[in-house]
């Protein structure tokens, strides 16, 4: 990247850039976005192994990955992006409600999704879609949801990924509490692989101004309990920079709720799945909670209702492209020998196969009963509920009466 | 020894007590609910009995005890939890509306949350601020939730268990003020009726009494005195208030002919609103006056040296009456 346009960034002083109004309030500089000295990197954005910010500790999570595990993450990387993509240009089209993009975090969600075990549980918020690929959801479930059939179409307990939670960050509380579950089911620090259990909480760089995740940072703190929570920054809380949102840095925060805090490049997939790995074994082990802060961008909209260029300037997210967590992995596995010319081709074949699947599948997906409105409201029945399913079916019918008529 | 005296708050500490020796999987957990037992010592004893993993004093966080406590449900126990007082549960209001009511739904039956919010409720203990409210409309309104009262110890007792055991979360109304009232229970007779229907406490003919939770001491003692006075009171426990027992009201009042709505909530948009409209909807032509609410006044709980002018009383219940009979 050019030092001239991070320097230009960092001084919100590009031509054609938003007419401001100068706040006479002490304001932040925004970037250089480097993620500084502590962030932990194992591939830059050249695609060349690094040991930055303390890498060195997780770097044997990488050497005991096989080159078809490592193939794997890459095909995982190009197909949920091809997904993702598939269901921008779908929402664009009016075949979905909303959209809410993954572009440009997928190396933090596939990495981190590929370090956990079946037995763990996932607490999304409503862009891991990365998360929910690797925990083996047919995609057309997320799909289903944003086109606005269903609001969770999986059993949480079959998949250990959780309902997609939109309120912002009453997810983390929900996984504190599984993981305090965990604990008193004895699945913890047992020594046994198959048995030990974390959980993970998502949550995005303007969820930590939450309450409820604060709380949850305390009642895991208290509780030493088996969870790993998982924030992607994304520099943007919609509109939102982060200088809106904080004033010290995510991962620093840890210290002061008494477990570690470790900010990883989120465009390194090598480094988001080496640190998840060596958090979620801790966790495991019963050594309690510890809080990830991926570093990354956003390079899409918030969603697809959403119009970054009134708040963002484009040279921001063409100094990120040059960051792209897929183009600096394929490099890597090119160079290394790992994967050749007809992987790639291949595995973009297999995208584009995805892609028209779903385009199809979205397409033809039939719309919800009207009485599954009164539907699992309750586990047993409500006498309120039940007598307006009865009007409702009533005066439904009252409409086939008049077509006799 | 079959029957005991004893009163609510006994009762209910006698019936968390079973609930936990029935199922492994209840827990509990609040605010100083552990070693001291809850400010109202409703849990007193249980954490020295069943151990700090199944009493567990939590962080001083609403949200964050509501929350956890649907992550524990998620992982397959059953969580009762304390909040302290009524007006201390707000914290937890976007936990409780946001996940508790909505995820079996959402989850279109595949997740159940069996949570229990026991919340301490009412005035009339000369508290400060936010010890004295009565906020069942906000969560009577989110469907997803049950939301009951009891109002004697035998309720208490019985309620308890079968909120525990339901598979819906409950919002489970405690009367404060009435923690102390004793009552017999036999505790080998099994409850006379489910969790979610009302109870007519006492038989009449002349008009209809509906209330619940620390109301129905009031207007029985309301009921006894309108005996001396000519008039036969049919005195409507309603335990739950969502769901409604909708069939027991309307089987009185087509015999009364007339209702009074008795609860400490103010009247404007609340409980005692929604069952005058359903009774009106459904016994319009057996209504000889029309129903009548007699409640706590429209405005915000008051400083407690004056909360007795606030809180309907025996006099205040009869006056209703008087207003339903004049017609």
């Amino acid at each position: 990247m050019s030092d001239d346009v991070v320097a230009d960034v960092t001084r919100g002083q590009l031509a054609g850039g938003v007419d401001h109004h100068e706040s006479t309030l002490r304001s932040r500089s925004r970037g250089p976005f480097d993620g500084g000295p502590d962030m932990i990197q194992l591939l830059d954005p050249e695609g060349q192994r690094v040991l930055h910010g303390g890498a060195q500790e997780y770097a044997h999570h990488i050497d005991a990955l096989t080159d078809e595990d490592l193939r794997g993450f890459y095909r995982d990387l190009v197909l949920i992006r091809r997904f993702d993509l598939e269901a921008t240009a779908l929402q664009r089209q009016g075949e979905l409600g909303l959209w809410v993009s993954l572009l440009g975090q997928e190396a933090s969600q596939i990495g981190c999704g590929r370090a956990l075990r079946p037995q763990d549980h996932a607490f999304p918020g409503y862009r891991e879609h990365g998360i929910a690929w690797c925990r083996g959801l047919d995609p057309m479930r997320l799909i289903a949801m944003y086109r606005g059939v269903d609001r969770c179409a999986w059993d949480p307990k079959e998949f250990g990924f959780h309902t997609y939670t939109i309120v912002i960050g009453n997810q983390v509380l929900l996984g504190t509490g599984y993981a305090m579950g965990v604990q008193r089911d004895g699945d913890v620090g047992t020594g046994d692989p198959d048995r030990d259990t974390a959980v993970i909480a998502f949550m995005g760089d303007g969820a930590t101004a939450q309450g409820d995740v604060n709380e949850g940072f305390v009642f895991a703190g208290v509780n030493d309990s088996p969870i790993v929570f998982f924030c992607q920054n994304n520099q943007w809380a919609i509109s939102e920079p982060n200088e809106r949102q904080m004033r010290s840095p995510i991962y620093k925060r840890a210290d002061g709720f008494g477990f570690p805090g470790v900010r990883v490049d989120g465009n390194d997939v090598l480094a988001t799945y080496a640190v998840t790995k060596e958090m979620l074994d801790r966790a495991r082990s019963g050594q309690g909670p510890s809080l990830i802060e991926a570093y990354t961008y956003r390079m899409a909209a918030h969603t697809t209702s959403d119009d970054p260029t009134k708040y963002r300037f484009s040279a921001e997210v063409e100094m990120w492209k040059l960051r792209d967590p897929i183009a600096r992995f394929k490099t890597w596995l090119g160079h290394e020998g790992i994967a050749d010319h007809d992987f790639f081709v291949a595995v973009d074949a297999e995208a584009d196969e995805l892609a028209s699947n779903v385009r199809e599948a979205t397409v033809t997906m039939g719309d919800p009963e009207v009485a599954d409105i009164f539907d699992n409201v309750y586990v047993e029945p409500h006498r309120q509920v039940e007598d307006d399913r009865a009007v409702q079916a009533a005066y439904a019918a009252s409409f086939d009466d008049e077509g006799v008529a | 020894m079959a029957v005991q005296k004893m009163t609510i708050a006994k009762a209910l500490n006698a019936g968390l007590r079973a609930a936990m020796e029935k199922d492994p999987k209840v827990l509990i957990q609040g605010e100083d609910v552990g070693k001291l037992g809850g400010v109202f010592r409703i849990t007193e004893h249980l954490q020295k009995d069943f151990g700090e993993d199944r009493v567990i004093d939590t962080p001083l966080a609403e949200s964050g005890i509501l929350g956890t406590a649907i992550g524990m449900a998620l992982r397959g126990y059953r969580p009762v939890v304390e909040i302290q007082f009524d007006g201390f549960v707000y914290p937890a209001f976007d936990q409780i509306v946001s996940q508790l009511a909505k995820l079996h739904s959402r989850s279109r039956g595949a997740i159940k949350v069996p949570v229990v919010v026991r919340i301490p409720m009412g005035g009339g203990i000369g508290a400060v601020e936010h010890h004295s409210e009565s906020n069942e409309a906000y969560f009577a309104h989110t469907l997803g939730l049950k939301v009951v009262f009891c109002s004697n110890p035998t309720d208490a007792y019985w309620m308890i268990q079968q909120a525990i055991e339901t598979d819906d979360p409950v919002i489970f109304y405690e009367p404060k003020r009435r923690y102390h009232e004793k009552g017999e229970i036999d505790v080998d007779v099994p409850p006379a009726r489910d969790l979610f229907s009302a109870n007519v406490v006492r038989q009449g003919t002349d008009a209809t009494v509906a209330c619940y939770g620390p109301m129905v001491r009031t207007c029985l003692d309301a009921a006894k005195v309108a005996e001396e006075e000519g008039s036969s009171l049919e005195v409507i426990d309603l335990r739950s208030v969502s769901p409604l027992d909708i069939d027991t009201l309307t089987t009185s009042v087509t015999k009364t002919g007339r209702l009074v709505v008795v609860t400490e909530a103010h009247s404007f948009v609340g409980l005692s609103a929604e069952i005058a409209a359903a009774v009106t909807e459904r016994c319009f032509y057996s209504l000889e006056a029309p129903v009548i609410r007699v409640t706590g006044w429209n405005a915000p709980y008051p400083p407690s040296k004056i909360e007795e002018h606030f809180l309907p009383d025996l006099d205040r219940v009869l006056d209703g009456v008087d207003r339903a009979l004049a017609h």
